[in-house]
């Protein structure tokens, strides 16, 4: 009795602070959760609303980092109904944590293999590749004489000491799979002697993916090891930007869509999942991204190699994945320890 | 005394903090309209005792009754009591008017009815015209009588003061001190105030209660307080007191003192102790005589070691002459005009008489503090 | 009563049918409602605060699947070197800051207590700036200043010899976190240089001592509280803050931004609990050490102290005009070069200057609706913030009852001085969204679950991270009233909620006006509290700064922080206003 009786008087409390809350949930609103880029989301949203006008799709956009933390957080209690191009990094997590409703969304046939999962009834679908590159900014290498590197070889070159900036992998997804990458292509015992070196050339790590190619775009450094979307974007606004793809390979990973496991799965949920592999949205990706869930017969965007798939290293997601404690251990060991003695 | 008679009537209350014991014991009444003071030393105990009667602090022991109804655990806003506080606690933003009629307003009384009260009370504390004015616009007697109307507003039954005079200065003090005892006198009102300021007490009240160390000692009016203090505690508190100590009965109504005998009237004295016991013998300095007109009984030659003027008297310091020992000392007050005409110097020898009828006896047990 | 008259007859009768014998003349229903407002206050304060930290203490304890694994995650993160390297950057940069930010700030509030120096109404304001800006932006400011392209370190682009003093790590962090401290130390020490007594420096100069001596025998002793705490808060900012450190830190690691890594990049919430802990340890010994320092100065204040009244002295003035007009200075040059940047096309290689970044378009964060959504959210949190926190200071300082409950209610009031902002965030995250908890086998369902994701979580977040001050200004305040104006009312039988209405809340307008503003100003910059918590449909300004930041979008950040600090400004300016108005009004009751 008493307790009933507290708990009334807590919600008396708090009920006014209950009409400030959101406003009240209409029948067909369906909760997007997505990493893709802020500049991407507004033209595809567009293609959505001209097909389904019936369904009010919310976006919460964030960084990679801060969306999955926020799904991980909400695991007991999703909020979100759908995830939509996210790192298929991610939604291995997610699938470990049991909170992906599987879904085979119409058109799945046409998905190549490596863009999906692979279980019959896919946990997560792919709708394109997002890769690593270094963004390179060419007023201040022509200032200083610096010639543009081509390669992660070229990278420990020790002309370039203090002119890079790469994000650390603790910190950024994108740092993680630029070292993950490096660690497959070379092995682990050469990748780490080559890691040692590019620390030493290294002037500053950052805590987010994107940082480093926005502070060579702001000539804040030369060189700064980010993924290509961002390097292409700034040389649009008019930054002096060139973006490098190492002719060693990039590291990759599939921006990938999942269903969230709820009491109650909306139909509008599976919708959208139908339409964002569908073929006129996968035309709208393969504008800016050239390797995309299926050939549409866009031309590769400017300045993307010829044969994009190429580029792509072989990445073995499960490995990267099982070992990532183990390499951001390692790799704190060996940077985080004596950073301040660099500068 | 006729209950219906009793205003306030206050017995064997008790406060403990912890284990410390604030008040123990108290018990006093008060009639109808009559004026209490009481009296004592800071932290004596008689802010807590205002502070139970007022409702304001729960009391360990004892019962309170106010107008014959047991208050006791009853809240201040249910014991009809009006108060009034040493910082006055006027309402800085409301004026000397909305001050006075803050307690009507939420009696239900009706916009006339309230203007004509509060135009009654200002007139009743001579603040007529002043009530648009704010707190902070008045002097301290003003706020002094603007905190005394809004007690009165709301007809309580009993007034309580809280060192209401000790925030002003000395002339205003004075003024105040007859207004209000005047005030109280037309309104018929009881009412209790508490004071460390002895001749505040002995001026205005009808009666005064002197507490000590948490418990009462002497309940009288200021003549019994005054001329007869139950203990010499009482006696040095109020007013000034000479104390000669190890005096020695004799028998009923004499006693020895130094070499000397004197005599002392029987209602002063302890005449429930035995001959030989040990007393201590206390006179005023205004009642020690001097001038040989003033017969031959209880005469003690003195001399005069030190004068000190004070205006209309002078206060001498005497020393009495004695067969066994030397350094007893008295304090004698006597007006300028005698000093002047029996030409009184220092080092001068001067016979003093102790009028029977004025000395007091205490038990050695009650020795003063 | 031959005096009493007909009104007094009326007035009588009621008071006496008021009071009737029986049951209820015994029960004191204010006593009861009081009791029962002081409980909700700590229930309240046990929902928002103590089981919320609870709940993150919980998730450090726990693994990934809320299986319970004991000290396993702390035992880890002691044995990584990581700990000691980012603890003791923490401290060395807590410590700087502390000392650069209290000296500074010593100087400069001297300067506007004790200085007849011109424009101290401006200086003060200046001086307040930092607190209208996201942290965030003094990061953003000093990259476009002492940044490798920044306006110092090219000297203006080339017209000057620059100098790069190598902001990315921990230069630029206590520069930053100085920047973001340096108000606060200001406002603590103005007032308690105010408040020192004229009297002992009259004594001091009768008595011959130099004005050196006099400092050191008056001037630092007079102040040494106010000095404590303001040491105090500048250490707790500084050591918890994540904004600087995440955009000038470089690899320069320390705590805040190891949650950061620990949440965000490896979305590991066990670790990111136990760094929280972690963080919260030397944070909670510096306030508990704040507030026992604190609990002696009660017996220090006398009561009638003679206010000093700084006079002229031209050699001093002039010495303090230049040192305060070249802080200030610096101050505004940090928050112009912000506004520059915003207006610049690409910096620094098109220096075209227009409204380009304010268009918010081809960036995220929501733009437009994120500004307004703060500015709802800000007024949420002023409004109903300083409800709360005056009421709770009220019922702390002007009742008598459960004095027990009272004094639990105070330390948890003052607690929130102690928590970063971040870990607020993640404990909310993790408590109200909560499905339920198993307590002894049974499951309960959490009552408050409702609350996530709306704009109450918003506002509840930052009422609980910005209370404390808030609060202490509140009891301040109340401590200056007349303790017996409650029982005055009571004795006439006026309910203590209507002198509550008609006159605490009416003296005490100011210091409520200033409690609103202080909430409104900070709900509208902070981040790193409500970044775990926003939701879809309410992005938010300063949550935009940072994501654009982070996007590369740097003007747009810096445009957007623009209309933060403009719209701060704003309702200063407002609070300025009406406080005069308040002044004016009731010069009356205020002149004592």
């Amino acid at each position: 009795m008493t307790r009933r009786w507290l708990q009334t008087t807590r919600k008396m409390m708090l009920t006014p602070l209950l009409l400030l809350a959101a406003l009240p949930a209409g029948a067909e609103e369906l909760l997007v959760y997505t990493a893709l880029e802020d500049d991407e989301i507004p033209g595809y949203m567009e293609l959505f609303k001209k097909s389904h006008a019936g369904i009010d799709v919310k976006i919460v956009r964030d960084s990679t980092g801060i969306i999955t933390a926020k799904l991980l957080a909400e695991k007991d209690n999703p909020q979100a109904d759908v995830v939509w191009g996210t790192a298929a990094t991610s939604l291995m997590l997610f699938d470990q944590a049991g909170m992906i409703e599987p879904y085979a969304p119409k058109g799945l046939d046409k998905v190549r293999p490596f863009m999906r999962d692979g279980n019959t009834v896919p946990h997560w679908v792919g709708i394109k590749a997002w890769e690593t590159g270094f963004c390179v900014n060419t007023v201040e290498m022509e200032a200083k004489k610096l010639p543009v590197p081509k390669s992660y070889a070229d990278l420990i070159n020790p002309v370039y000491k203090g002119h890079l900036v790469m994000p650390n992998p603790a910190s950024s997804g994108t740092g993680y799979l630029t070292v993950s990458a490096i660690l497959q292509l070379m092995g682990e015992e050469k990748g780490w002697a080559y890691l040692d070196k590019l620390h030493d050339n290294m002037s500053s790590y950052t805590h987010s993916g994107s940082k480093p190619c926005k502070m060579a775009g702001a000539g804040e450094t030369e060189i700064g090891i980010s993924f290509a979307y961002r390097g292409f974007m700034q040389k649009k606004k008019g930054e002096p930007v060139v973006t490098v793809f190492p002719s060693e390979g990039s590291g990759w990973d599939v921006e990938a869509n999942a269903l969230i496991k709820k009491a109650k799965v909306k139909e509008s949920a599976k919708t959208f999942l139908d339409w964002a592999i569908s073929a006129e949205v996968m035309s709208a990706y393969a504008k800016v991204y050239p390797v995309t869930a299926y050939a549409t017969g866009v031309a590769i965007p400017e300045g993307y190699p010829a044969e994009p798939e190429k580029q792509l290293i072989k990445n073995d997601f499960s490995w990267a994945a099982a070992n990532r404690a183990r390499i951001l251990d390692e790799w704190s060991k060996r940077y985080d320890g004596k950073s301040e003695a660099k500068k | 005394m006729n209950t219906s008679d009793t205003s306030l009537a206050v017995e064997k209350v008790g406060k403990k903090y912890g284990t410390f014991a604030a008040l123990s014991d108290v018990s006093f009444s008060a009639r109808r309209g009559e004026f209490l003071s009481i009296l004592g030393p800071s932290g004596c105990g008689k802010t807590t005792l205002l502070r139970l009667i007022a409702g304001l602090e729960s009391h360990s022991e004892g019962r309170v009754i106010i107008d014959g109804r047991d208050v006791s655990g009853s809240p201040v806003s249910k014991r009809n009591v009006g108060i009034v506080f040493q910082s006055y606690a006027l309402f800085p933003n409301l004026s000397a008017r909305n001050n006075i009629a803050y307690g009507l307003k939420s009696r239900g009384a009706s916009r006339e009815e309230i203007v004509a009260r509060v135009d009654e009370l200002l007139d009743l504390v001579g603040m007529r015209g002043m009530g648009r004015k704010y707190p902070a616009q008045l002097s301290g007697g003003q706020q002094q009588r603007v905190a005394l109307a809004r007690s009165l507003a709301v007809s309580p039954g009993l007034l309580l003061l809280d060192e209401p005079l000790s925030a002003l200065d000395a002339k205003v003090r004075l003024l105040l001190r007859g207004e209000i005892r005047q005030l109280q006198k037309r309104l018929g009102i009881t009412t209790v105030m508490v004071t460390h300021d002895q001749e505040e007490a002995l001026t205005m009240a009808d009666r005064i209660l002197v507490i000590e160390k948490g418990r009462l000692v002497q309940d009288g009016t200021p003549h019994d307080i005054y001329d007869r203090p139950a203990t010499p505690f009482v006696a040095s508190f109020i007013g000034a007191m000479n104390f000669i100590p190890d005096a020695v009965k004799v028998h009923d109504g004499v006693y020895g003192l130094g070499g000397h005998h004197v005599q002392v009237g029987m209602e002063n004295g302890s005449a429930a102790l035995p001959p030989g016991s040990r007393v201590t013998i206390a006179i005023r300095p205004e009642d020690v005589l001097i001038g040989r007109e003033l017969g031959s009984a209880n005469i003690v030659p003195t001399t005069v070691s030190a004068m000190e003027y004070r205006g209309a008297q002078f206060r001498l310091s005497l020393v009495v002459h004695s067969g066994e020992r030397s350094g007893l000392r008295l304090d004698a007050d006597v007006a300028a005009e005698k000093v002047r005409r029996l030409q009184i110097r220092p080092e001068m020898d001067l016979p003093v008489h102790l009028p029977f009828n004025r000395l007091r006896v205490y038990g050695a047990g009650e020795a003063h503090a | 009563m031959p005096e009493g008259g007909l009104a007094t007859e009326a007035a009588t009768a009621s008071a006496r049918a008021r009071v009737d014998d029986g049951f209820w003349a015994r029960v004191d229903g204010e006593r009861w409602i009081k009791r029962l407002l002081i409980v909700a206050l700590c229930l309240w304060l046990g929902v928002v605060l103590v089981l919320p930290v609870l709940q993150l203490l919980v998730k450090s304890l726990a693994d990934d699947q809320g299986g319970f694994v004991g000290l396993t995650h702390y035992v880890k993160y002691f044995n990584s070197p990581n700990l000691f390297v980012s603890l003791r950057n923490s401290l060395v940069v807590a410590v700087l800051t502390t000392l650069l930010s209290v000296g500074l700030g010593f100087g400069y509030a001297y300067a506007l207590a004790r200085t007849t120096i011109f424009g101290r109404g401006l200086l003060k304001g200046v001086a307040m700036m930092p607190l209208f800006a996201p942290t965030l932006l003094n990061g953003i400011a000093l990259i476009y200043l002492f940044g490798r392209k920044g306006l110092v370190t090219t000297g203006l682009f080339g017209l000057l010899p620059g100098v790069d003093i190598g902001v990315y790590g921990p230069v630029g962090i206590v520069i930053a976190e100085t920047l973001y401290a340096f108000p606060q130390a200001v406002l603590i020490l103005v007032i308690a240089l105010k408040m020192t007594d004229a009297r002992l420096y009259e004594a001091a100069q009768s008595l011959g001592a130099s004005p050196l001596r006099i400092f050191f025998t008056v001037t630092l002793p007079g102040v040494r509280f106010g000095l404590m705490s303001a040491v105090f808060v500048c250490f707790i900012l500084s050591f918890t803050d994540f904004g600087a450190p995440k955009v000038v830190g470089g690899n320069y690691s320390v705590l805040a931004t190891d949650i950061y890594k620990q949440v965000i990049g490896q979305q590991n919430f066990s670790m990111g609990a136990v760094v929280s802990v972690v963080l919260l340890i030397p944070a909670l010994l510096a306030f508990i050490a704040d507030r026992l320092v604190q609990r002696r100065q009660v017996a220090s204040f006398a009561a009638r102290s003679v206010p000093l009244i700084p006079r002229p002295n031209p050699r001093r003035d002039v010495f303090f005009a230049f040192y305060c007009w070249l802080v200030g200075g610096a101050i505004v040059i940090f928050y112009l070069t912000a506004l520059f940047a915003s207006l610049v096309k690409v910096w620094p290689y098109q220096l075209e200057l227009g409204l380009w970044h304010y268009h918010f378009s081809g960036t995220g964060g929501g733009g437009y609706s994120a500004f307004f959504n703060s500015l709802r959210m800000s007024a949420y949190s002023a409004l109903w913030g300083t409800a709360i926190t005056f009421l709770a200071a009220y019922l702390i300082e002007k009742t008598r009852q459960l004095h027990g409950l009272r004094q639990l209610a105070y330390f948890l009031s003052l607690a929130p001085l102690a928590l970063p902002g971040m870990v607020i965030g993640l404990a909310y995250i993790f408590f109200f969204n909560a499905r339920g908890w198993e307590i002894a086998g049974v499951f309960v369902a959490n009552p408050f679950n409702w609350l996530y994701s709306t704009m109450a979580i918003l506002v509840l977040c930052n009422i609980v991270h910005f209370f404390s001050v808030s609060f202490l200004t509140a009891t301040t305040a109340l401590k200056q009233m007349d303790r017996e104006f409650e029982t005055v009312s009571a004795s006439m039988g006026v309910p203590f909620t209507k002198t509550f209405v008609r006159v605490t809340v009416p003296v005490c307008l100011p210091a409520i006006l200033e409690i609103g503003m202080y909430y409104f100003v900070n709900s509208m910059a902070t981040v790193s509290a409500v970044i775990f918590l926003y939701s879809a449909d309410l992005p938010l300004a300063s949550v935009a700064v940072a994501n654009m930041d982070d996007a590369g979008d740097t003007a747009y950040a810096c445009a957007m922080s623009m209309l933060i600090v403009a719209a701060n400004i704003l309702v200063r300016l407002m609070y300025g206003a009406s406080t005069a108005g308040i002044r004016r009004r009731s010069q009356a009751w205020l002149t004592r």
